[in-house]
């Protein structure tokens, strides 16, 4: 038995939309150990955190369902088990990080209720007691004057000492596993980069599992170990983070990266990836990438590429990634 | 793209500030965010200025005080040598016309209830004299081919469209009376990466095309260094440091700039190793209160006693005039070049 915490097995979730059965996540797996960081990577409506929320086991459903796969926490399979049994994981063992502070704290409980709520609830201990601790937990997160701040609400907070708070949420209950869904998107630089650093920090501290759900090339260059990078509700591509960056084997990859303008170069004209995103509710047959791909061939329009083995540890869905590697 | 050219717009200690009240029935001014404070800069003829900062800043500020959507508290915007903040009726019109606004938002600056046909039209409703009545929809399609869409779907609504497309709408209305200046605030920050370079590429085209010169304002340092020919960093309503794209990427003198770029993530595991990271403690001070003396002392780790007392000029330190890159503007009492970005 490996340190595997979480396994995500063939996960399909749908959406019941206007315009029909959006499949929004296709048959997803990975998986992340204890003190590892997977970053899952994609673009709006990869279904990135879809996948999250089906997970976490909190899907707005209806319109969401799960369809198929298994979520097994520990060798536990999330999706089968009862409402109470998951709602004591919950929180205690797998913990979330959400985009939006502001809007995923209570407005009307003082910071130091919210946080000592966590305790009362989960571990029974008086509010005294809980207070004390969510105190202590500010001071690990950073927080300047944490028994001052504790009696404050979540509005006298800045963006990045609330992005604090939610961190603090998450770990209050020491969980084995962290999902953070784009955790400093709404941050600026200079923020940004002192709350991934925390981050790290309190992973290698905890040795706990980070999965780390971005759009942010850059960001996940900074603290991940390894990749999984969507497109169109799929995984397109899997591996560790310097051979992804090094030699993408995914021509959607390979765009991405190509795409983004660089701080340390200056070229005239970027490169881009032709056309946008297909609609979840009308998915091209074969590869889903096939209409904007540069590499597309017969075969792409017809058969759907499964994740090759591309080396030990690496995967890629595309027909053609030994091409796409070797121009790479 | 040059930056040869004269001078279009000369802007002269421009400052705003938005005064806060307290009291209902005994309404008095209490103090004033002061989002932009005696700002100069020129923007010259078919160049780029890119102006970079974050949240709270006052970037926006200056755009709309740029295409006049707000008045300024005090300075001078001065397009081809004409004060344009005494304008007022026809004169301020005119003017108007050729300095455009492109918005950040695709989503909520598009009218809903409007045609594409017709949102890119409505410039020639309210300036007539750009396009006589009856061309006007063949220029509109026109319009659209210009900036990449189809110009079959004149008779669509915004929301069929995708968030790159309706940028490229936005762009278009823009257009529309072909102005000279485009004051494109954060143009690309709400689109995908993978679009986001689409767009990067349309408007650098268009420039080329039009001759237009762009005020380019953004928190995305690596998509300014992209566009711009010359770069402003702000904090705090002031200009910390402005220069070539190379002089404030490769040479910057400023410690702001320095700590925002070395902030940056760069999309490569092995050049994080090279970096010199620097951590910034503390958030922004409130622009409602700003700092005495250097607004940047209060997080700076070269911050003495001069910087509460003196305001820094924006100029070339005494100790940089010989020359070379680092002989350029930076409001710094103690301006010393850190290269933080590697390569």
């Amino acid at each position: 038995m490996t340190n595997t915490l979480l396994d995500v097995r063939d996960l399909r979730v749908e959406f019941r939309t206007r315009d029909g059965v959006a499949k929004a996540v296709n048959g997803v797996s990975y998986s992340v150990d204890a003190g590892e960081t997977l970053a899952v990577l994609g673009e709006s409506g990869s279904g990135k955190s879809v996948t999250a929320q089906a997970v976490m086991g909190i899907l707005d459903s209806p319109p969401g369902r799960v369809t198929g796969g298994e979520v097994l926490f520990r060798g536990r399979d999330l999706l089968t088990m009862g409402a109470e049994d998951r709602r004591r994981i919950r929180g205690a063992k797998l913990a979330m990080i959400f985009q939006d502070a502001l809007s995923a704290l209570n407005p009307v409980m003082t910071v130091g209720a919210q946080l000592g709520e966590m305790y009362e609830v989960h571990e029974g201990m008086t509010r005294k007691d809980a207070r004390a601790r969510a105190v202590g937990l500010m001071d690990r997160v950073r927080i300047p004057a944490a028994a001052q701040r504790a009696g404050d609400y979540p509005h006298q907070f800045s963006g990045g000492m609330r992005q604090r708070i939610m961190i603090a949420m998450a770990l209050a209950l020491e969980p084995d596993l962290i999902i953070a869904d784009e955790p400093t998107t709404a941050l600026d630089v200079t923020v940004q980069a002192q709350v991934m650093d925390l981050l790290a920090e309190l992973r290698n501290e905890y040795d706990m599992g980070l999965i780390l759900i971005t759009h942010d090339l850059g960001v996940v260059a900074d603290v991940a170990d390894r990749i999984a990078v969507m497109y169109a509700g799929r995984i397109v591509e899997t591996a560790p983070v310097r051979e992804l960056y090094a030699a993408p084997a995914h021509p959607y990859t390979k765009g991405l990266l190509e795409s983004i303008p660089r701080l340390d170069r200056k070229g005239r004209e970027l490169y881009a990836i032709k056309g946008m995103p297909p609609s979840l509710t009308a998915v091209p047959p074969g590869c889903p990438f096939n209409p904007r791909c540069p590499l597309a061939r017969d075969v792409c329009r017809t058969d759907r590429p499964p994740l090759y083995d591309v080396a030990p540890g690496r995967g890629s869905a595309c027909h053609f990634w030994k091409e796409t590697l070797g121009e790479g | 793209m040059r930056a040869d050219g004269e001078a279009i717009l000369e802007v002269r200690e421009l400052v705003k500030h938005y005064p806060l009240h307290r009291g209902i029935l005994f309404r008095k001014q209490v103090g004033a965010v002061h989002a932009v404070d005696d700002l100069s800069f020129d923007l010259r003829r078919g160049e780029t200025l890119g102006i970079v900062g974050e949240s709270g800043c006052g970037k926006s500020t200056v755009a709309k005080l740029l295409v006049h959507l707000e008045r300024p508290t005090a300075g001078r915007i001065l397009y081809k040598g004409e004060d344009v903040t005494r304008l007022s009726g026809r004169a301020l019109k005119a003017v108007r016309r050729n300095i455009q606004m492109v918005f950040q938002d695709p989503y909520t600056s598009l009218n809903p209830r409007m045609t594409v046909g017709d949102i890119v039209g409505e410039p020639f409703e309210i300036h007539p004299e750009a396009a006589p009545k009856g061309s006007r929809r063949a220029r509109v399609r026109e319009l659209l081919e210009v900036v990449g869409l189809n110009p079959e779907h004149i008779n669509r609504y915004p929301h069929q469209f995708s968030g790159g497309q309706r940028q490229r709408i936005g762009i278009a209305r823009g257009l529309a009376l072909r102005p000279e200046v485009i004051v494109a605030d954060e143009p690309v920050s709400a689109l995908d990466v993978s679009v986001q370079a689409q767009v990067v590429n349309l408007l650098a085209r268009l420039q080329e095309e039009f001759e237009l010169s762009y005020v380019f304002i953004a928190h995305d340092l690596s998509v300014v260094r992209h566009i711009s020919d010359r770069v402003a960093v702000m904090y705090l309503g002031r200009f910390a440091e402005v220069g070539t794209d190379a002089e404030i990427y490769e040479h910057p003198t400023h410690p702001y700039t320095q700590a925002l770029l070395s902030a940056v993530p760069v999309p490569d595991p092995l050049a994080r190793a090279r970096r010199d990271r620097i951590l910034l403690s503390g958030d922004i001070p409130s622009p409602a209160d700003p700092p005495s003396g250097c607004r940047f002392r209060t997080r700076c780790w070269k911050a003495r006693e001069k910087c509460a007392e003196v305001v820094p000029g924006l100029e070339v330190p005494e100790w940089f005039r010989g020359g070379g890159p680092v002989a350029h503007v930076s409001a710094c009492h103690f301006a010393e070049e850190r290269r933080v970005v590697p390569g």
